[in-house]
């Protein structure tokens, strides 16, 4: 605020991979990936709750770890695999957690479901079969308003035993 | 959607050439690592540098003659996740496990957290919020909202790691301009909520030493509200030697309780040579609790707080001893 | 198809990012828009300088309350808000000037720059204070009082004094429920555009209907010119019920520009926006005979509103009146007042102005069996209300599954045989809730609900105003009109929430989506059956239209497609349509109208908690529930929303809190307003127990709000099952929980919890015969035999004032 808008904009090219796409953007330095991604990309998937890393909603993926969107800069990202919930499907393919989501009805209004998808992907990557304490543990940096997370939990049993 | 003001980025390739422009461009910049702490800051004009500048990679956690030495850009998760320092400090890991969420530990770094800003409820809001009460000394203002009458900010040092390094008798390494230095973490802080740290602003941290003696029992035990993404509401560090059933030696610091993480030597000193029993746990307890001075400017009232500091000392001391004393 | 836990329609949009939500909405040419809001709790506007924020390059229009003078409201009665206030503030946050610029940044800037120079008033901030007289002026003007009390009830039905004088034991107690915000996880956002006259609003709104009432009366331009379509909602609770002041401000900031124009509120905003949960204190007397049966009652309800109306005036009465369809209480007294606070206006939070009452009448039953000497369970089950009776405020009670719900959760608990521990404990408690309210917020005769079907080549299309906020009220609506039409849920198109395209639902609110809407489509469906079978019977030239099977993607022996080819050939366009308007349920007296709904739902509950006496730290372990739902058309769906009640109310019950120090809100933040995380889980065991209610669609009822109501008291009573001591305030804190411990080891009472009720200057009550309890007559034949005095509105808020109570007759003793 204030007199920020005298100070001038350093833009950088800024090389990202975004869901298995290599792009080149010129982007301003300040601007942080949630930004970039919902505004430049118009990757709208990824949503947000409060763009300071309290509530999970931004949650994507920096190769294959979730990471809040709202706190990181896309040069900081360089390098470095990005996967947003549009690159969840393989192809037409929805991947089995998606299809848990919805058959469950783990997504209510669906505000959280971006963000706790990757989580969770991110979890079964590293634990195929998680117990119900290790999916808590593994998603209580994202909240849900709607669910009561039982629905959540359930999707991902579901999902990963139809993974495995 | 809250933004961070337009800002300069920097990625210098090393830690000396991080310091050096840091000190050359002096209060306009700082020192960036995971964000996790800054940027939130930034988004509510906490600061207003018109600089970041990026603390490179500085990875790995060694283990070298009887001591682990963490580089300061190691995640909060890969410390926690680390198998030697799981087993041989488990009390330092698991305050790393403990900093808020999954996905902030992804990012967030233990060397940031042990920079980390001290936190007050007047201050850790947005600017329009603070303009709206009134600024406080910490950030644009001239008064203590907390306590009026006083000259100085007691924003809370919020760091989970930082007590636990300190039991250890931890040291950093910092690199300025002019080369390396090693310092103690116990003197790495100030009792101050606006000048919290005593190392140069321009001193970039590049590592975290951990003495880890044969023998040593850790624990570190953390209150908060939820079991994810809230700070310290105290936390308590345990280090202890046993010889049998007797304490050799002690150190208990704490988390959350004053605007610097809080050793309490009369404590330690008080169990070294004693045996661990409930009466001499409860008086250590009791001992380590009375400095802390929690005030009315974190969740929950500083009744609760300052009363919970015992509790969470006596189950320090005791899961550290496991499974000695049962 | 009904009574299938079908996947939702939406699920598909909503896992792979695709489903669109306001804020997602990037339309060419788009401005951003900025509110700057109110920085004093309680100040007149001395005046508004905008002239450096149209300085500032990017900045396209600043508008003020000079713009948009006149004032709208969600009620009738109380139209006292601004889109942008001109002369006073009323709390921190209250919105005052607002920018359109090409981006947030310079809009934010613009905002920055606007100097605004208040004549500073002092703020009121509690009940207590709103109750004294104002230090220089009221927050409102209206209620032309010169304390802070914005309304008052005072009602009492059959004779109260002879209850209380026949009762062996009579009991008083003081509850205060905190109040909480719905903490959405999607912030409120609004896009408008402007072209040929027209102005087009989406909307996180939960209630696409009333927004376009207030933005035709806040734009003057007739609601023909507007169009108002609810974006894919990413969640509500209540909190988007009312019209909110971004929404109005996109809409004149897109006429004066040209350009299409975004807010999105912050998340300090949303919780400036609130219209949550009001701060509650409670007063209630019980009198009860010997063996437990309750004879007489008496409550008194003290709501801080926030400085606005909002559904206020209809939230004092959900304070007093679901009492009586839950407990059988044969003489009842209510007196409610609501004031106004220099804080962020409070409304409908799900279970609307009822989980406060629920909370405190379920302690103190409990308190009243401990007195006596009764198992708790046992009293309350004794005055269980029964079904298809009429309760002694005249709200009629049809399916009432609590002796079925109570029972569930008690065999699989095992509460009665439950191991007495120290620190750990179980506690029970029962709720009822609307399954839709029986009036309109505004005073009309129309349909509350209404569904048109298309049906051609193409398949069916179903066309309804309602908006799906996630309960997934879209879902019920293709799974009714599968059902009729013989096809499966996904056959069924759907268009819902445009106000363009779509015929009027009165939005997703009072648990009243499924109830009606889903009535309006059961009967569009049907009407657009006949058609079908008509053409296919023809055809085949069957005379009996009941051999004709419309099952299984078939009419007859023709395929769907084909016979809606018959169809259409025979009776040209097919469209059909349904409505449902709620029959007049309440009693012949004024204020009647909040309260009554078609049916109630009834759910019962047991939390196990285990409970720390050194910390005072609360942690629930499982919690059974069980829920009458009359019949689950979508099993799966039923569940989720009795999850996430579930969810909310231990949220309410030990962390939720919107409080206020030195003037403004303490934290509005996710980090400082503590929802439960995924580690806050506890086991949950959801029992749904179906009695077919005679007025549901399919025999449904409500299920997204009740099922809230009975965790809370659960809680607390579990809470002082583990440790013996009374939290008699809401949220329970640990440190509420170590004071109460501390009285007790003085030998004080084992209390925490407010230590009195203030002195409120009710009115005389308005004394209301109690009805035949057998006698269930509505709508007409009530009317006919009851008339409504001077025929108006029976609603607390609705429009025309409704003509005095007249002289007051002599209660019936019963
Ligand atoms: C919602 C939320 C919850 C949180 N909960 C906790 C919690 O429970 N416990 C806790 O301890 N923290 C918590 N944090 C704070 C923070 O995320 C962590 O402390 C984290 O470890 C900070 O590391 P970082 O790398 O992200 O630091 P940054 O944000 O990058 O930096 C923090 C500060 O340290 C300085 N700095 C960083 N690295 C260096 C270096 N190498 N040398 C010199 N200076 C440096 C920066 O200039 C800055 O002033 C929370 C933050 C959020 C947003
Ligand atoms: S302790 Fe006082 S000076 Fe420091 S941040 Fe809080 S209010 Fe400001
Ligand atoms: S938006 Fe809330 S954590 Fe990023
Ligand atoms: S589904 Fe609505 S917030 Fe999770």
């Amino acid at each position: 605020m204030r007199s920020e808008l005298d100070r001038p904009v350093q833009r950088e090219l800024t090389r990202l991979r975004v869901n298995g796409e290599d792009l080149e953007l010129y982007l301003p330095v300040h601007k942080t990936l949630l930004e970039v991604l919902r505004e430049d990309l118009k990757l709208t998937g990824t949503k947000h709750g409060c763009e300071l890393g309290e509530c999970g909603t931004c949650t994507v993926l920096v190769d294959g770890e979730p990471q809040l969107s709202c706190l990181l800069l896309p040069l900081q990202a360089e390098g470095r695999e990005l996967t947003t919930v549009e690159g969840l499907a393989e192809g037409a393919a929805p991947h089995p957690l998606q299809v848990a989501f919805a058959e469950l009805g783990a997504a209510q209004c669906g505000y959280c479901t971006p963000g706790i998808l990757l989580a969770a992907k991110a979890l079964l990557v590293r634990d195929p079969r998680p117990s119900r304490d290790g999916i808590k543990e593994a998603l209580a940096g994202n909240l849900c308003r709607c669910t009561g997370y039982v629905k959540i939990i359930e999707a991902v049993e579901l999902a990963a035993e139809r993974m495995s | 959607m809250l933004r961070l003001p337009r800002l300069r980025y920097l990625r210098p390739a090393t830690a000396g050439e991080a310091a050096a422009s840091l000190s050359k461009l002096g209060s306009r910049a700082m020192f960036v690592a995971g964000g996790t702490d800054l940027f939130p800051n930034l988004k509510r004009r906490q600061f207003e540098p018109d600089t970041l500048v990026q603390v490179p990679p500085l990875k790995g956690v060694r283990r070298v003659d009887g001591h682990f030495e963490i580089g300061a850009t190691v995640t909060l998760a890969e410390a926690a996740a680390d198998p030697g320092l799981r087993a041989a400090l488990p009390g330092f890991a698991e305050a790393a496990g403990l900093v808020s969420s999954p996905p902030l530990r992804n990012a967030g770094t233990v060397g940031g957290n042990l920079c980390v800003d001290t936190r007050c409820n007047y201050y850790n809001m947005t600017y329009e919020w603070r303009k709206s009460i009134g600024f406080c000394l910490k950030k644009d203002g001239d008064i203590c909202l907390v306590a009026p009458s006083s000259p100085r900010c007691w924003a809370v040092s919020s760091s989970d790691t930082a007590p636990a390094a300190m039991v250890l008798g931890a040291s950093v390494v910092l690199v300025g301009p002019d080369g390396e230095r090693e310092l103690p973490v116990a003197e790495l802080y100030r009792d101050d909520g606006i000048e919290y740290l005593a190392k140069q602003p321009h001193e970039v941290v590049t590592a975290i030493r951990l003495p880890a003696p044969e023998g040593l029992l850790t624990a570190y035990v953390k209150l908060r509200r939820r079991g994810s993404i809230d700070f310290p509401l105290a936390g308590a560090a345990v280090a202890l030697t046993l010889d049998g059933p007797i304490v050799t030696g002690c150190r208990i610091a704490l988390a959350a309780v004053a605007s610097h993480p809080l050793e309490v030597p009369e404590a330690g000193a008080f169990l070294a040579g004693k045996r661990l029993t409930d009466e001499t746990i409860s008086a250590a307890a009791e001992l380590a609790a009375k400095p802390a001075r929690p005030l009315d400017n974190a969740d929950l009232t500083h009744f609760w707080r300052k009363k919970m500091v015992r509790v969470i000392v006596e189950r320090a001391i005791r899961q550290a001893a496991t499974p000695s004393t049962t | 198809m009904v009574g299938k836990p079908v996947p939702k329609v939406d699920g598909a949009g909503k896992v792979t990012g695709q489903a669109v939500y306001a804020d997602d909405i990037d339309l060419p040419r788009m401005l951003h828009c900025k509110i700057l809001r109110a920085q004093l709790p309680h100040a007149r506007i001395l005046s508004v300088d905008t002239s450096a924020a149209r300085r500032i390059p990017g900045v396209k229009a600043v508008i003020t309350g000079q713009d948009l003078p006149i004032r709208f409201g969600i009620l009738p009665v109380t139209q006292d808000e601004a889109a942008l206030e001109g002369e006073k503030v009323r709390y921190v946050g209250d919105p005052l000037a607002a920018v359109a610029a090409i981006d947030e940044e310079t809009a934010a800037a613009a905002c920055d720059a606007i100097k605004v120079e208040y004549q500073e008033l002092k703020p009121v901030m509690s009940i207590e204070a709103a109750l004294k007289e104002a230090a220089d002026e009221p927050i409102q003007s209206y209620p032309k009082r010169s304390d802070n009390i914005h309304r008052m009830v005072s009602y009492e039905f059959g004779d109260v004094a002879a209850g209380f004088a026949r009762a062996d034991h009579v009991r008083e107690d003081v509850f205060f429920f905190q109040g909480s915000t719905h903490l959405p996880m999607e912030q409120h956002s609004a896009v408008a555009t402007y072209a040929g006259g027209r102005v087009t609003l989406w909307s996180s709104t939960q209630v696409v209907h009333y927004v376009h009432r207030a933005l035709s009366k806040v734009l003057e331009l007739p609601m023909s010119r507007i169009r108002v379509i609810g974006a894919a909602h990413g969640g509500g609770f209540g909190g988007k019920t009312d019209p909110f002041a971004h929404e109005i401000v996109v809409a004149k900031l897109a006429m004066l520009t040209g350009r299409p124009v975004k807010c999105t509120l912050t998340r300090e905003e949303v919780f400036y926006a609130h219209r949550g949960r009001h701060p509650v204190l409670m007063w209630v007397k019980t009198g009860v005979t010997r063996d437990g049966r309750v004879t007489a009652m008496h409550f008194r309800s003290a709501l801080d509103g926030g400085a606005y109306g909002s559904y206020g005036a209809a939230s004092i009465f959900y304070t007093g009146t679901l009492q009586t369809v839950t407990y059988d209480i044969p003489a009842y007294k209510f007196e409610g007042a609501r004031v106004f606070t220099n804080k962020a206006p409070c409304g409908p939070k799900r279970g609307h102005g009822t989980p406060q009452p629920r909370f405190a009448v379920e302690m103190h039953l409990e308190k009243i069996a401990r007195e006596i000497g009764l198992e708790p369970v046992e009293l309350k089950r004794r005055n269980f209300v029964k079904p298809f009776s009429r309760a002694v405020n005249w709200l009629r009670i049809t399916s009432c599954g609590l002796e079925e719900c109570t029972e569930k959760v008690l065999t699989a608990s095992g509460y009665a045989n439950r191991k007495r521990q120290p620190g750990r404990g179980m506690g029970f408690a029962i709720s009822t809730y609307m399954s839709g309210a029986g009036t309109a917020i505004y005073w009309n005769d129309m349909p509350h609900s209404e569904v048109q079907l298309k049906v051609d080549r193409t398949g069916v299309t179903l066309f309804c105003g309602a908006m799906d906020i996630g309960q997934g009220s879209d879902s019920v609506l293709a799974q009714i009109a599968a059902e009729e039409l013989g096809l499966e849920a996904r056959d069924i198109h759907l268009v819902t929430a445009d106000t363009d395209t779509t015929p009027i639902d009165l939005g997703s609110y009072s648990s009243r989506v499924t109830f009606m809407a889903g009535n309006a489509a059961v009967e569009a469906a049907r009407k657009m059956r006949a058609l079908l079978v008509a053409a296919v019977a023809e055809r085949m030239g069957v005379t009996d239209l009941e051999e004709i099977d419309v099952a299984d993607g078939r009419v007859g022996e023709f395929s769907f497609e084909d016979a809606s080819v018959l169809a259409e050939e025979k009776f040209g366009a097919l469209a059909s349509a349904g409505s449902y308007k709620p029959p007049r349920i309440g009693g012949p007296f004024k204020g009647s109208g909040v309260g009554p709904s078609p049916a109630y739902s009834y759910s019962a509950c047991v939390v196990q908690v285990a409970a720390d006496a050194r910390t005072g730290i609360v942690t629930v372990e499982r919690v059974w529930i069980a829920h009458d739902i009359g019949r689950a058309i979508n099993p799966l769906l039923v569940e989720g929303q009795v999850e996430g009640s579930v969810y909310m109310a231990l949220g309410e019950a030990l962390m939720e809190e919107q409080v206020y120090r030195q003037g403004l809100h303490k934290w509005p933040s996710m980090l400082e307003y503590k929802s439960p995380t995924f580690l806050e889980t506890p086991e949950m065991h959801t029992f749904l127990v179906e009695t077919d209610d005679p007025e549901g669609p399919y025999g449904a009822k409500e299920a997204g709000q009740g099922p809230l109501l009975p965790v809370i008291p659960a809680v607390n009573l579990a809470l002082q099952d583990a440790l013996g001591v009374w939290i008699d305030e809401i949220p329970v804190t640990p440190e509420k929980v170590l004071r109460a411990l501390e009285a007790k080891a003085k030998g004080e009472p084992p209390r925490f919890g407010p230590r009195g009720f203030p002195s409120v200057p009710y009115p005389e009550p308005i004394l209301v015969e109690p009805p035949d309890p057998a006698d269930l007559r509505v709508g007409d034949e009530l009317e006919l035999a009851f008339p409504m005095k001077g025929g108006g509105p029976p609603s607390a808020g609705a429009g025309r004032s409704p003509s005095p109570p007249g002289p007051p007759r002599a209660p019936r003793v019963r």
